[in-house]
C-alpha cells in the first residue's frame, strides 16, 4: 500500500509571551523575569501512516494532538521536519470548524465547504445531504454565533463528512455532540473507514478508538510515546484501569464519553 | 518478498494517487486566484457582513464619502475660496476623494481582515493571502456606483470621455489595486502579532487625504512648493489622484488645467513601484504565516 501521510521529525515551536505591552515587558527585564518562554507543543515525531489505516490518536489534554493535527491539516507548518500528505483533507479540528459567528448557518455551509475544496457544483448537489445529516433545517438563516456547540458540531462534522477526502481528521468532533448523533457519527466514520480512506481519530475514549482504529499513537508532552496496537497502546496510556472490554460500554456512557 | 518486490509493488500502487505533498503547499497569492469560487464567495459575505446589523447597510459606503466631500466642498471651496482658483472644484474633489477612499478602504479593512476572521484562520487550512485579497475587492466592488456617480456630474459639467482619459482611468485602479494588496498583506500579517498596527494605519490614511492634491489643486504644489514640488510625484497615492483627475476633471472645464508631463508613463512605472511592492507583501506574508495561528 502507498503512504499516506509521512512525518519525519516534525517539531513544532510555541513562544509564550508574559507581557504585550511595552510598559509590561521593561518592568520585567528590569526585575530580570522572563518575558518569553519557548517550548514544543510537538516535539520530533516521526510515524508513516499508509492508505487506509485507521489511527487512533491519544494522550493528555496538552499532549500536542491537535497541534499535530493541525500541522496534518495544513493550518499550520512545523518548524523543523517535515509533514507530507497525500490527496485532499477533511476533517474537524478541536471541536468545531472555523465558522464565522456573524455568518448565517447557510453562509458558512457554503464558505467552509469551498475552503475544505468543495466546488459550485460539488456543494449544489450535496447541500440538501449536509443539511440533513446536521438535522438543522430550521436553523440554516441563524446566524452560528446563536448556536449551541453542539449544534454548530453537527454542522461542521456534516460538511466535513460530504467531502470527497482521501485523509479525514476527526478531532473529540463527538464530545458535544447528543447521543443519536453520536451514533450516526460513529457509523459515518465506521463508512469513511471501510471505504479504504484515511481516518485520524483523536478521542479520549477507549471504546470508541478500539472499535474505529486499527492502530494507536500516544504523544506525551509532545513527544510520541507509543505506537502500535490499540489494546497495548490503551494499556500504555492506563485508561484501562479497571475497564475490561466488556464493561467498557458503561464506563463510557457512565463518563459521557463519545461512545 | 525481497525488498525491491516491495518497492515495486509500492511505485505500482502509487502510480495512480496523488502524489505526495506538504499540506500547505499551495497558499500564496496564484492559490488565491486558482480557487475563484472560495474568493467569490468571501467578498460577497463581506460585502453583507461589513455592516451587518446596521440599518442603512450598504448606503453607510456613499454616505461616508458623502460626508467628507461636504464638508471639503463647503469649508476648502467656500471658506478658503478655492472655488475661484480651481475650476469645477467639486470634481476635483470628488475624482480625488473616489481613489483615496478606495485605498483607505483596502488598507484598514485589509489591514484587520485577518483578525476579523479568526475563527477561520485558526482551524481552516487555505491560502490566507485570500481575506486581505477579499478586502480590496469589496473595496473595489464599491468604487463603482461611486464612479457612476462622477460621471453623471461630469457629463453635466460637459464632459466628454478621451482615449487618454480612459487609460489614465484603468491604470489609477490598477495601481491603487495593486498597492492597496501589497501594504494590506503587510500589515494584515504585521497586525496579528502587535494590534498597534491597526491605529498607525488609522494615523496613515489620515495622512493620505492630504498628501494628494485633492482639497488643493496640483497647481499650487507647483506653484507654491519650490524645490519640493519633483518629490511630490513620487507618491504613488498623488499619481494616482491626478491621473484619476485627468480622467474626469480635465476634460469637464473649458479652463486650462496643470498637469504633471508624462502622465501615463509615470503612471506606468508606479504600478512597477506597486508590483515590487506586493511582492514584498507576499514575502512578509509568507514569512510572518508560519506564526498567525498561535498568535491570534
Amino acid at each position: 500500500m502507498a503512504d499516506s501521510i509521512r512525518v519525519e521529525h516534525a517539531t513544532k515551536t510555541f513562544t509564550k509571551r508574559y507581557q504585550r505591552t511595552l510598559k509590561q515587558i521593561t518592568v520585567a527585564k528590569l526585575r530580570g523575569n522572563p518575558t518569553i518562554a519557548e517550548f514544543n507543543a510537538v516535539d520530533d515525531v516521526s510515524f508513516t501512516v499508509e492508505q487506509g489505516e485507521s489511527i487512533g490518536l491519544m494522550g493528555l489534554n496538552g499532549s500536542g494532538k491537535s497541534t499535530l493535527l493541525k500541522m496534518i491539516n495544513g493550518v499550520m507548518r512545523p518548524d523543523s521536519g517535515s509533514i507530507l500528505t497525500r490527496g485532499r483533507i477533511a476533517g474537524l479540528i478541536a471541536t468545531g470548524a472555523g465558522f464565522h459567528p456573524q455568518l448565517t448557518g447557510r453562509d458558512n455551509l457554503e464558505l467552509n465547504a469551498a475552503i475544505l475544496g468543495m466546488t459550485e457544483k460539488e456543494l449544489a448537489r450535496k447541500f440538501d445531504a449536509i443539511v440533513d445529516f446536521a438535522g438543522l433545517e430550521d436553523k440554516l438563516e441563524t446566524q452560528v454565533g446563536h448556536y449551541s456547540s453542539g449544534q454548530s458540531a453537527r454542522l461542521g462534522f456534516s460538511i466535513a463528512i460530504h467531502v470527497d477526502s482521501d485523509i479525514f481528521l476527526a478531532d473529540e468532533v463527538l464530545a458535544v455532540g447528543d447521543r443519536p448523533f453520536k451514533k450516526k457519527c460513529l457509523a459515518r466514520m465506521g463508512e469513511i473507514r471501510d471505504s479504504g480512506r484515511t481516518l485520524f481519530y483523536v478521542s479520549h475514549s477507549a471504546g470508541s478508538v478500539r472499535r474505529m482504529c486499527s492502530r494507536v499513537l500516544v504523544l506525551e508532552e509532545g513527544r510520541l510515546a507509543y505506537d502500535g496496537p490499540v489494546d497495548a497502546g490503551i494499556r500504555f496510556l492506563e485508561y484501562d484501569d479497571d475497564v475490561t472490554p466488556e464493561n467498557e460500554e458503561e464506563m463510557d456512557e457512565e463518563l459521557g464519553a463519545d461512545i | 518478498m525481497t525488498d525491491t518486490t516491495t518497492d515495486a509493488a509500492r511505485a505500482l500502487a502509487e502510480k495512480d494517487l496523488p502524489p505526495l505533498a506538504p499540506p500547505t503547499a499551495d497558499n500564496g497569492l496564484k492559490a488565491v486566484f486558482q480557487r475563484r469560487y472560495l474568493l467569490k464567495l468571501l467578498v460577497t459575505r463581506e460585502i453583507s457582513a461589513r455592516y451587518q446589523g446596521s440599518v442603512l447597510g450598504l448606503l453607510w459606503s456613499y454616505i461616508n464619502p458623502l460626508s467628507q466631500f461636504c464638508i471639503y466642498f463647503f469649508i476648502m471651496g467656500t471658506i478658503f475660496a478655492l472655488h475661484k482658483n480651481v475650476p469645477n472644484f467639486a470634481i476635483h474633489i470628488f475624482s480625488a476623494l473616489i481613489i483615496v477612499h478606495f485605498f483607505n478602504e483596502t488598507f484598514n479593512a485589509g489591514t484587520r481582515s485577518i483578525v476579523r476572521n479568526r475563527q477561520i484562520v485558526q482551524k481552516m487550512a487555505m491560502p490566507r493571502e485570500m481575506f486581505p485579497v477579499a478586502s480590496m475587492l469589496v473595496s473595489l466592488y464599491h468604487v463603482l456606483p461611486q464612479v457612476v456617480i462622477l460621471v453623471v456630474a461630469c457629463l453635466f459639467s460637459g464632459w466628454r470621455p478621451d482615449a487618454t482619459g480612459v487609460l489614465c482611468f484603468f491604470i489609477a485602479l490598477v495601481l491603487i489595486s495593486v498597492l492597496g494588496t501589497g501594504l494590506a498583506l503587510m500589515f494584515s500579517a504585521a497586525n496579528v502579532f502587535f494590534r498597534d498596527v491597526g491605529s498607525v494605519v488609522a494615523i496613515l490614511t489620515n495622512v493620505v487625504r492630504f498628501g494628494v492634491p485633492m482639497i488643493y489643486s496640483y497647481e499650487m504644489v507647483d506653484q507654491r512648493f519650490g524645490s519640493f514640488a519633483p518629490y511630490y510625484m513620487l507618491n504613488p497615492l498623488a499619481n494616482a489622484v491626478i491621473l484619476f483627475q485627468r480622467a474626469f476633471w480635465t476634460g469637464s472645464t473649458d479652463q486650462e488645467t496643470v498637469m504633471p508631463d508624462h502622465l501615463v508613463e509615470r503612471g506606468l512605472v508606479m504600478v512597477l513601484v506597486a508590483l515590487v511592492v506586493l511582492g514584498i507583501g507576499q514575502l512578509v506574508f509568507s514569512r510572518l504565516e508560519n506564526k498567525i495561528p498561535e498568535r491570534l
